[in-house]
């Protein structure tokens, strides 16, 4: 790595070192743009069809905002770490990486076993389930995927704590770990949106 | 361990292994062709069973499910597994070569997006041995493919749909990222040829339309297996939700069909033309405002939905504004022949057929698009007229034209030129003839998708039978055609590098068919049209742009097939309700993507001596 210490800028971007590097990351953007036309529909569904409640529960009857509050600050938290995760990459510390990596995974486990909860809570409760009414087919179909997609990142980060113990910080493993964090910050845009569109809209109106 | 392989120097497969674990764009572009090929033969056979039920009135030849069947699997074949991959296949093989590069961006996706088509097909197509063939047309609208559609039939194409989509955003993912990062120094981005920017315009919305497209068939997939409400009215669904997202997707694929069409045309024109494409600038940009006004119209399919005059006026003028850029084009084709040293051999022969045949297809275009005489034409045979002329006309009048251009470039021979003509020929007169007439029996009042119809209509019969007639004519141009492959295949690979001798980009600057690094050297591109530009100057190669080198490959994979695999055991398991079934092959697909993760690919090197061809001195 002299080399890359000799040039300034070289420090910066590990991740876009090489030719695959750099591949990786545009390719990812461009996934993510698929993704974003993916919650889109989702959303327009939801937006669509949150109001046929088919006699059964309604947004209003069921949310409750406080546990929602904190598995939202729990994953703009894990946000925030993941980016600590970067500047450490970026200082080549890779005990850094790791340690900011684990933060993050804790707190999506945190997220993701208080949405569990509260999908169970919501069924065993009100005997709100996917077939109940349209709005809860989109509720529960927008909000697991998203839910999917934080399981899918927790497994992927986690295996990526791994690969960093076994081969360190290196042109290969970095655009890795930066291209999961890329996909981490679009699981937080999206649970902005989620929080609003169904949660907040869903409580008052 | 991986670093075994560390710093070997030869391919680890041969043979069939090969195939099934190639990495090698030009092989899955040729897997490609050979799988779309098949699926076009049997949605072209679905389509002659079509036509004899149609030949005569009141014909028992089949009953209304199997019409039914036949209808949505020819379309929804013909669509997502025959147009699409074949294209695929051309963009594969022809992409890196015109680009200066030696592979795509992403190899691994590459062969895991054709392997995840190739099963999505395989599992839309099952329905004909478990004896539940998809039944509601290829556009699905509930509830008739919900609640009134029993069986598991529509799950194969929901499923089915489902993997051959993620392999096509795969693709479309890959190619963009080619184009981006992977174009040799010189080639700037108004240098490409035209076919690689139109196949960067249809990544693009292969991109934004196939990813809607898959929320719709997972909405579809809860609606019919887990009890969910979606399109289901009773309870307070939507079933124009359906058709909102299906033609938020169905409208940009179509030109995601034709794009790639107008790409192939506006190369084998020029070249045949001795000229350069006229107006290069504007149909880069006609072919961007092509792609971004197909996002825009998708309403026009639903006029007779109810959405109101200012939504089906709206919808009625953007459609018709994108009748401005395609004339564009259709002039600049013109243009660039004017004048031009015509050879009309089968190649150019498809590619100047092409331009009437689209033509009419885009003028009934801008008849549908008004939106009030719509009201008349929706859903009778003037539609049908009207997207075959577009499909077939277009798409497919491409597609052979591309057979025949790069035919000797991909496996280094000719196509015999006589059985050619003859298939051209056979297949434009068979074409207008099934085709031209549908338009009348649309005005007269012929419902698509009817199995049979009353004996005693005025020009009813006559008009029927006619086009069945063209239709067997298209069948004798195809068979043609493929007698014509056999024959080819069995001779000795004699063409010569630039076998047009006129080639103009730089896919005729390698040896035919291109060896499995592409570029000995990176070539150095000085404008648009470089191989043309190097010849006019008296070169007999492109100027490179590095000295001889060991040349980095990246290792074949067994794995790409396995995940595929694993989908499409999860695809079953969704669909009968197994549920350890769908677990274990999405197990079968998650260690695969952890292997991936974990063994790093170091690839393997050609050394300098092993290099084929003479060497260009920097």
């Amino acid at each position: 790595m002299s080399h890359a210490h000799a040039e300034g800028n070289a420090i910066e971007s590990l991740e876009r070192t090489t030719l695959e590097g750099k591949n990786k990351i545009l390719g990812f953007w461009v996934f993510l743009g698929a993704e974003v036309v993916i919650f889109g529909t989702l959303f327009a569904a939801h937006i669509g069809l949150r109001n046929e409640v088919n006699f059964s529960v309604s947004g209003a009857d069921i949310f409750s905002l406080p546990i929602v509050a904190i598995m939202t600050a729990l994953l703009l938290t894990s946000s925030m770490t993941s980016v600590m995760a970067i500047q450490a990459m970026h200082r080549h510390d890779t005990k850094g990486i790791a340690v900011w990596l684990a933060i993050t995974v804790l707190l999506a486990l945190g997220f993701l076993c208080l949405e569990i909860y509260e999908f169970y809570h919501y069924v065993h409760e009100y005997g709100f389930n996917i077939q109940e009414s349209p709005f809860s087919t989109t509720f529960y179909v927008l909000v697991g995927c998203h839910g999917v997609h934080v399981a899918v990142g927790i497994i992927w980060i986690s295996l990526l704590i791994g690969q960093l113990f076994k081969k360190g910080l290196t042109v290969v493993t970095a655009p890795k770990i930066y291209v999961a964090s890329l996909y981490w910050h679009f699981i937080d845009v999206v649970w902005v949106f989620i929080f609003t569109v169904v949660y907040l809209m869903g409580k008052v109106g | 361990m991986a670093h075994a392989h560390a710093h070997a120097h030869t391919k680890r497969y041969s043979g069939f292994m090969d195939w099934i674990t190639t990495v090698d764009h030009k092989k899955i572009g040729i897997l490609y062709l050979v799988a779309g090929g098949f699926f076009f033969l049997v949605a072209g056979l679905e389509a002659i069973l079509i036509r004899l039920q149609l030949a005569y009135p009141m014909n028992g030849f089949l009953d209304a499910q199997s019409f039914n069947e036949l209808v949505t699997m020819h379309g929804t074949t013909m669509l997502f597994l025959a147009a699409l991959p074949i294209l695929f296949g051309f963009f594969n093989y022809i992409i890196p070569l015109q680009i200066g590069a030696r592979d795509v961006a992403f190899p691994f996706l590459n062969s895991l997006g054709f392997w995840t088509f190739f099963f999505g097909g395989v599992l839309l197509n099952l329905g004909f041995f478990t004896g539940n063939v998809p039944d509601s047309g290829w556009t699905a609208y509930p509830p008739l493919s919900t609640e009134f559609s029993p069986g598991q039939g529509m799950d194969f194409y929901s499923i089915g749909l489902q993997l051959a989509g993620i392999g096509t955003l795969v693709g479309g993912i890959n190619f963009i990222v080619t184009i981006v990062n992977m174009r040799a120094p010189g080639m700037t981005m108004m240098r490409m040829p035209l076919f690689t920017w139109t196949a960067f315009i249809t990544s693009i919305l292969i991109v934004f339309a196939f990813s809607a497209f898959a929320v719709g068939l997972l909405m579809m997939t809860f609606d019919r297996l887990f009890g969910g409400n979606f399109f289901d009215p009773s309870t307070g669904g939507n079933v124009v939700l359906w058709q909102h997202i299906f033609w938020l997707f169905g409208h940009p694929e179509v030109y995601i069909l034709i794009l790639p069409a107008f790409g192939i045309i506006s190369e084998i024109i020029p070249t045949f033309s001795r000229k350069r494409l006229f107006g290069y600038t504007s149909m880069v940009f006609a072919t961007a405002l092509i792609g971004f006004l197909g996002f825009m119209v998708w309403a026009h399919h639903m006029f007779t939905v109810g959405m109101g005059a200012v939504a089906n006026t709206l919808f009625a003028i953007a459609t018709m504004l994108i009748a401005v850029p395609t004339g564009i084009k259709i002039f600049n084709w013109i243009f660039t022949m004017w004048k031009g040293q015509i050879t009309f051999n089968t190649a150019n022969l498809f590619a100047v057929g092409f331009i009437p045949s689209f033509t009419i297809g885009g003028v009934t275009g801008v008849m549908l698009a008004v939106a009030a005489a719509d009201y008349q034409y929706q859903d009778t045979y003037f539609v049908v007229a009207h997207f075959h002329y577009v499909i077939v006309g277009g798409t497919v009048h491409g597609i052979f034209a591309a057979f025949f251009y790069w035919f000797p470039k991909m496996f280094g021979k000719k196509l015999n030129e006589v059985l050619g003509k003859l298939t051209f020929w056979l297949f434009l007169i068979g074409f207008n003839l099934t085709f031209f007439i549908q338009h009348w029996l649309g005005l007269i009042g012929m419902p698509r998708r009817v199995y049979t119809y009353l004996d005693g209509q005025t020009g009813w019969n006559e008009m029927n039978y006619i086009s069945t007639v063209g239709a067997i004519a298209m069948g004798v141009a195809t068979i043609i055609l493929l007698i014509n492959v056999i024959i080819t295949v069995r001779k000795p690979k004699d063409a010569p590098d630039d076998v047009w001798e006129d080639g103009r980009t730089l896919e005729w600057a390698v040896s035919s068919p291109p060896p499995e690094y592409n570029f000995k050297q990176t070539p150095l591109v000085r404008g648009l049209d470089g191989w043309w530009l190097e010849k006019r100057a008296g070169k007999t190669a492109m100027t490179p742009a590095e000295p001889v080198g060991p040349i980095h490959m990246p290792n074949g994979s067994i794995l790409p097939l396995i995940m595929s695999i694993g989908l499409f055991i999860a695809g079953l398991g969704i669909m009968y309700h197994q549920t350890l079934v769908a677990i274990g092959g999405f197990g079968i697909l998650v260690v695969c993507m952890i292997l991936r993760s974990l063994i790093d690919d170091p690839g393997y090197h050609i050394e300098p001596e092993q290099l084929e061809g003479k060497g260009v001195k920097a």
